[in-house]
C-alpha cells in the first residue's frame, strides 16, 4: 500500500485568497493512500522543505503530491528536497493550483473545488509512479569536424585552444574549401587567401588537431559523448609522411589535360596534382581516373622522378574508425549546376561564366595569372554584364532554388568594383531584381560601386543572351528607365544560386540529424540554439545551415566550437530518466516505433525467450537507449501492441488522471 | 436543443509541456479568466497523446477534450506535433462514426507566448460544450460515483 | 472593377501576386517595342485592380502568344496567360454568344480539326 503525503501551498496569498487550502488538505487527506496532509504558507522556503522532508522520513512516505505552483516553477527544487529526505525523486507530483486555478479563477468555491481534483488527478499519478533513476553516459574528449573549409578550421581551431583533440575530414586532399578559390573579401576587399591561409597554417601545426584529407565519413553509430565514427581514407597513391610537397612529379607528368577543378576547368592540371600551392597538407595526388600507370601499368614517371620515394601506385584505400563525443557537420556549399538556365547560354559560350569561375579569371593565382582576359579568345573584355538571382528566388524546385542566396549581391558588387578599379576602360552593368546589402558596412560598398566607380545597376532582370559574331548579344528591360536595352557585351557574368554539398544530404542520414526540404540542415531552434542540431551532440558550422558570408561563417564556427567545448569539459552526462521503454515480452518487432523516433534512439535486437517445452525463441525486440531518447512518447503510441510505454508518463498514470479528474 | 442552465461540462485538456503547459501558465500569470471546467494534464509532447485517452475521457464522463500542442514546426521533438495532427484526424473520424458530436473533440496550436489564446481557446471551447450539453453517447455509466 | 480582376485571375489561373517584379519577362519578350503596356507591366495591373484600362488597350493584342515569359518567369507567375484571360474578357465583356452550340454541326469539316472548333466555341460563346 502507497504512504502518500499531499502538501498544500499557500504561496502567501497568492494561493491562499482564492483557494481554502485548508479544505483542500483536509479533501485530499480522505484519498485513498494519503497518509499524511497539511498546508503551509510556503513550501518552497527553506521551513516549507523541512516540512516535507520531515514528514517523509516521520510518516515513511512513499509518494509525495505538493499543490502549489507550476512544475515548471519549482519541480526541480521540490525533487532535489524529496531526495534529500532518502524518496526517489521521480516519488514527487506536482498539482498546479496556482497559475492553473488560483490565479484565473475568483470564485473561492469554484477555485477550491478545481483544486480538490486537481490534487485528487496528481495523488491518482503519483500512486502509479516508478522510482527512475537518471543515467549517466561517459563523454569521450575528442571531437570530429567535418568539412574543412573557414568554418571547420575555425571551429577546429576554437576546440584546439580550448585544450581538446579534433579531427578535420575533409573530403578533397586540401582543406580550406571555397575561400581559397576566393580573389578578394568583402566589404574589405582584402586578399582571401592572405587571411586564409595562416589559418590552414596553424590547423596543421596544432598539436591538438589531426587532420584526415582526401577522406569522407563512412559510418556514424552511437550517441552523445560516445559517438563511433568510421573514415574512409582514400588512396591518393602518395606516402603523405614521405611526400616533401617539392611539386616535381606535378611538373613530369606527360599526363597534360586534366581539367583542373580548383580553377573550376578553366585550365589543366596533370595526373599527379597538389591543388594549389599553399595546400595544407602539402602532399601530392594520384588522380586515378587519368594516371596512365594506375589505369594500363605504363608509365611511372612520378615514381622514377620522385626523391623522397613516396609514390605507392599499391596504396589502398584506409578504414580509421575512433571514438568521439561531439561531431561538427561544416560541410558548406557548392554554386548550383546552371544548365536549366539556357536563356543565359552558359553551356554555349565559354564567355558566359559563373561568378566563382570570374573569381579564379581575376586572381593571380588563377588561370590568366590574375589579367582578366576572355575564356573564348584571350582577350581583353570592354563589356562585361552581370546578372544576380540566377537561380536564387525562384518557384519550386522545377525553376531553381525558392530562398535568397544571401551573398550574391555583396560578391557582384566586389566584382564589379574591382573591374572598374583595375580595367577603367570597361563598362560595367548589373541587372538586379533588389540589392540586398545588411551588414555592417555593405551597403557603403555597393553605394561606392555605384557612386565612385560607376557600375551601372539596373532594376531588371536579363531576359536573354545570344552568342552572335563573338559577342554576347544582351537582351534585358530597364524597368525603373521603361526601357528595352541590347547590350552587345564580351562577357556575362551568373551569380549563380549556391545550394548545400552533395554529401551533406547521406551525412545527415548517417548522423540523424534532420534537414530542410532544401538539404540545409535544421538547427534546434532558429533564433535561441541557432548552432545546435536537434540531435543531442551534432553542432552545426558554416554555410551546411543556410547561405552565409564569410564573417557570419567564422562567427557561427566560433559559437559552434563553444558549444562543443561545453560538452566535453563534462566527464558525464546526465540522461533523461523519463524514456521510453519496451516490455520485450509484447514487442513484435514491427519497427514502427523505430521510423516514428526522430532521434534514432531505437533499435532491434534479436534476443533469446525461452519458448515452450524448453526450447529456445529467437524474437526481434525494440530497444531503446536512454541516453539518445528524449522522451516525446512518439513510439508509444505509434506501438500496435501496446509494448512501448514512456517512464514518468506511462499510459496507466495518464489515464489514472483522466479517471480523477472525470470522478 | 436541451438548455440546462445549470450544466457544468467537464473538460479534459492535455498540453504539451514545452509549449501549450507553459501557455497555460501564462495565461495564469496574467490572470486572464476560463472556466474552471477545464483540467489539464501534462504531457511531453502532443504526440504522447493516445487516442485512448481521449476515448476513455468520453467513457468515464468527460464531456470535452482539447489538446493543445506546438505551432506546427515548433516541437520541441521537432515532428511530435505533426504525428499528433494525423492521428487525431484519424480518431475525428472515429469519433463522427461513434455518433460524437465534432466539436467535443479539439486540437489547438498554443505557444508558450499565446497565454490570451490558451485562455481564449478554453473559454470558446466551454461554451461550445455548455451548447452541446452533457456528453451521454459514450458515458460508461457503470463507472460513475454516485 | 475588382469584378473583372477577380475573373481574369479565375479564367487564366495566374496568381499576379507571386510575381516579385523581376522584369524577366518583359526582357525577354519579342514584341516589347510594339507594345503600349510591357509583361511586367500588366501583371502589376491586374494585381493592382487596372484590368478595366488594360482591356481598353489595343496592347493586349500585340502579345504574340509566344510563352517566352511563361517559360522563363522564376515565379511561375505566366504572363501570357493573363493576357490571354484579358482577351477573352473583352470578348465575354462584349456580350451575346458570338457562337452557339448549334452552329457546330454547319461548321463540320473534315479540313477543320475538330479542336479548333471546341476552342473556339469555348472563347466565343458567353457561358462560364
Amino acid at each position: 500500500m502507497q504512504r502518500i503525503g499531499v502538501f498544500v501551498c499557500w504561496c502567501g496569498s497568492n494561493i491562499a485568497a482564492t483557494v481554502d487550502v485548508e479544505t483542500v488538505a483536509q479533501t485530499l487527506a480522505k484519498e485513498p493512500g494519503v497518509v499524511f496532509s497539511t498546508d503551509y504558507q510556503y513550501m518552497c522556503s527553506q521551513a516549507g522543505q523541512e516540512l516535507i522532508q520531515e514528514a517523509i522520513r516521520e510518516h515513511r512516505l512513499t509518494g509525495v503530491v505538493i499543490c502549489s505552483c507550476s512544475p515548471r516553477m519549482h519541480e526541480a527544487t521540490f525533487r532535489k528536497t524529496v531526495e534529500k529526505a532518502g524518496l526517489n525523486p521521480y516519488l514527487l507530483e506536482i498539482a498546479n493550483i496556482r497559475e492553473q486555478c488560483s490565479w484565473i479563477h475568483k470564485d473561492k468555491l469554484t477555485a477550491t473545488q478545481k483544486a480538490v481534483i486537481l490534487g485528487r488527478a496528481a495523488i491518482a499519478k503519483v500512486q502509479l509512479n516508478a522510482p527512475l533513476t537518471a543515467g549517466k553516459s561517459p563523454v569521450t574528449k575528442r571531437a570530429l569536424v567535418i568539412g574543412g573549409g573557414i568554418a571547420g578550421i575555425q571551429t577546429a581551431l576554437d576546440i584546439a585552444e580550448a585544450g581538446f583533440p579534433v579531427d578535420i575530414v575533409e573530403k578533397k586532399p586540401t582543406i580550406g574549401g571555397k575561400m581559397t578559390q576566393i580573389d578578394k573579401t568583402f566589404p574589405t576587399l582584402d586578399c582571401a587567401a592572405c587571411i586564409l591561409t595562416p589559418k590552414m597554417v596553424d590547423a596543421s601545426q596544432n598539436e591538438n588537431i589531426d587532420i584526415i584529407s582526401y577522406a569522407q565519413v563512412e559510418k556514424v553509430q552511437g550517441f552523445v559523448g560516445n559517438f563511433s565514427v568510421t573514415i574512409r581514407k582514400k588512396a591518393r597513391y602518395v606516402d603523405e609522411h614521405k611526400c616533401t610537397g617539392c611539386g616535381l612529379c606535378t611538373e613530369k607528368c606527360p599526363q597534360k589535360k586534366v581539367p583542373n577543378e580548383f580553377n573550376l576547368g578553366l585550365d589543366n592540371r596533370r595526373a599527379i596534382y597538389i591543388p594549389f600551392a599553399q595546400a595544407v597538407p602539402k602532399v601530392a595526388t594520384i588522380d586515378p581516373n587519368y594516371c596512365a600507370m594506375l589505369k594500363s601499368g605504363k608509365c611511372g614517371v612520378c615514381a622514377k622522378v620522385c626523391t623522397a620515394g613516396a609514390i605507392d601506385y599499391k596504396q589502398q584505400d584506409q578504414l580509421i574508425t575512433r571514438e568521439y563525443g561531439a561531431i561538427v557537420v561544416a560541410t558548406g556549399f557548392e554554386p548550383i549546376q546552371l544548365d536549366k538556365f539556357d536563356e543565359f547560354a552558359y553551356s554555349q559560350s565559354p564567355d558566359v561564366v559563373t561568378s566563382l569561375e570570374f573569381e579564379r579569371l581575376m586572381n593571380a593565382a588563377g588561370p590568366t595569372g590574375g589579367t582578366l582576359l576572355r575564356p573564348s579568345d584571350g582577350k581583353h573584355p570592354h563589356t562585361l554584364v552581370f546578372v544576380q538571382c540566377v537561380g536564387s528566388r525562384c518557384d519550386g524546385a522545377e525553376k531553381g532554388k525558392s530562398y535568397c542566396s544571401k551573398i550574391c549581391c555583396m560578391y557582384t558588387a566586389k566584382h564589379a568594383m574591382l573591374t572598374r578599379e583595375k580595367y577603367p576602360d570597361t563598362e560595367v552593368y548589373v541587372f538586379y531584381i533588389d540589392v540586398r546589402t545588411p551588414g555592417k558596412n555593405f551597403d557603403e560598398f555597393y553605394r561606392r560601386a555605384v557612386e565612385e566607380y560607376g557600375v551601372h545597376y539596373i532594376k531588371g532582370m536579363v531576359g536573354k543572351v545570344t552568342p552572335q559574331d563573338g559577342k554576347l548579344k544582351v537582351q534585358a528591360s530597364d524597368l525603373l528607365g521603361g526601357r528595352q536595352l541590347r547590350i552587345d557585351a564580351d562577357m556575362v557574368i551568373l551569380a549563380a544560386a549556391i545550394e548545400p554539398d552533395k554529401t551533406a544530404r547521406p551525412l545527415a542520414t548517417m548522423l540523424t540529424a534532420s534537414m530542410d526540404t532544401n538539404d540545409f540542415f535544421t538547427e534546434a531552434h532558429p533564433k535561441l540554439r541557432p548552432v545546435e542540431s536537434p540531435t543531442a551532440g551534432i553542432f552545426l558550422s558554416g554555410a551546411c545551415q543556410g547561405p552565409k558570408d564569410i564573417p557570419e561563417t567564422v562567427a557561427q564556427a566560433s559559437a559552434a566550437a563553444a558549444k562543443v567545448i561545453g560538452l566535453l569539459v563534462k566527464d558525464s552526462l546526465t540522461c533523461n530518466p523519463c524514456t521510453a521503454k519496451p516490455d520485450e515480452l509484447m514487442c513484435n518487432g514491427c519497427s514502427s516505433c523505430e521510423k516514428v523516433c526522430p532521434y534514432g534512439a531505437i533499435t532491434y535486437v534479436d534476443k533469446s525467450f525461452r519458448g515452450p517445452n524448453r526450447t529456445t525463441l529467437i524474437r526481434r525486440v525494440a530497444q531503446v537507449n536512454p541516453a539518445v531518447c528524449q522522451g516525446c512518447g512518439a513510439c508509444t503510441v505509434a506501438c500496435p501492441s501496446g509494448a512501448m510505454d514512456l517512464l514518468g508518463f506511462s499510459n496507466q498514470q495518464i489515464l489514472a488522471e483522466v479517471d480523477a479528474i472525470c470522478r | 436543443m436541451q438548455v440546462n442552465e445549470t450544466f457544468t461540462p467537464t473538460i479534459v485538456a492535455f498540453c504539451c509541456n514545452w509549449c501549450s503547459y507553459a501557455g497555460a501558465d501564462l495565461s495564469g500569470t496574467n490572470r486572464l479568466q476560463y472556466p474552471a471546467n477545464v483540467k489539464i494534464i501534462r504531457i511531453p509532447c502532443s504526440c504522447r497523446l493516445n487516442p485512448m485517452f481521449i476515448l476513455r475521457a468520453f467513457q468515464r464522463g468527460a464531456d470535452g477534450v482539447i489538446l493543445c500542442g506546438c505551432h506546427p514546426g515548433d516541437c520541441h521533438y521537432t515532428t511530435g506535433n505533426y504525428y499528433a495532427r494525423r492521428r487525431m484526424t484519424l480518431l475525428f473520424s472515429l469519433l463522427d462514426f461513434m455518433g460524437i458530436e465534432r466539436e467535443r473533440t479539439r486540437v489547438e496550436w498554443v505557444s508558450a507566448a499565446e497565454g490570451a489564446k490558451f485562455a481564449a481557446t478554453m473559454n470558446d471551447f466551454t461554451q461550445t460544450i455548455t451548447r452541446l450539453g452533457p456528453n451521454r453517447r459514450l458515458e460508461d455509466l457503470r463507472c460513475k460515483v454516485e | 472593377m475588382t469584378d473583372w480582376t477577380n475573373r481574369v485571375q479565375e479564367i487564366s489561373g495566374v496568381n499576379p501576386r507571386k510575381c516579385m517584379k523581376c522584369g524577366k519577362c518583359t526582357a525577354t519578350c519579342p514584341a516589347y517595342d510594339q507594345m503600349e503596356y510591357h509583361p511586367h507591366q500588366f501583371v502589376d495591373m491586374v494585381c493592382t485592380g487596372r484590368v478595366e484600362e488594360l482591356m481598353a488597350s489595343k496592347g493586349i493584342y500585340t502579345c504574340l502568344g509566344c510563352f517566352a515569359c511563361v517559360e522563363r518567369c522564376p515565379r511561375s507567375v505566366e504572363p501570357a496567360n493573363l493576357i490571354e484571360a484579358v482577351r477573352l474578357a473583352v470578348i465575354r465583356q462584349q456580350g451575346g454568344n458570338h457562337m452557339k452550340p448549334d452552329q457546330i454541326p454547319g461548321l463540320l469539316n473534315e479540313e477543320l480539326p475538330q479542336q479548333a472548333i471546341t476552342s473556339a466555341l469555348r472563347k466565343y460563346s458567353k457561358g462560364g
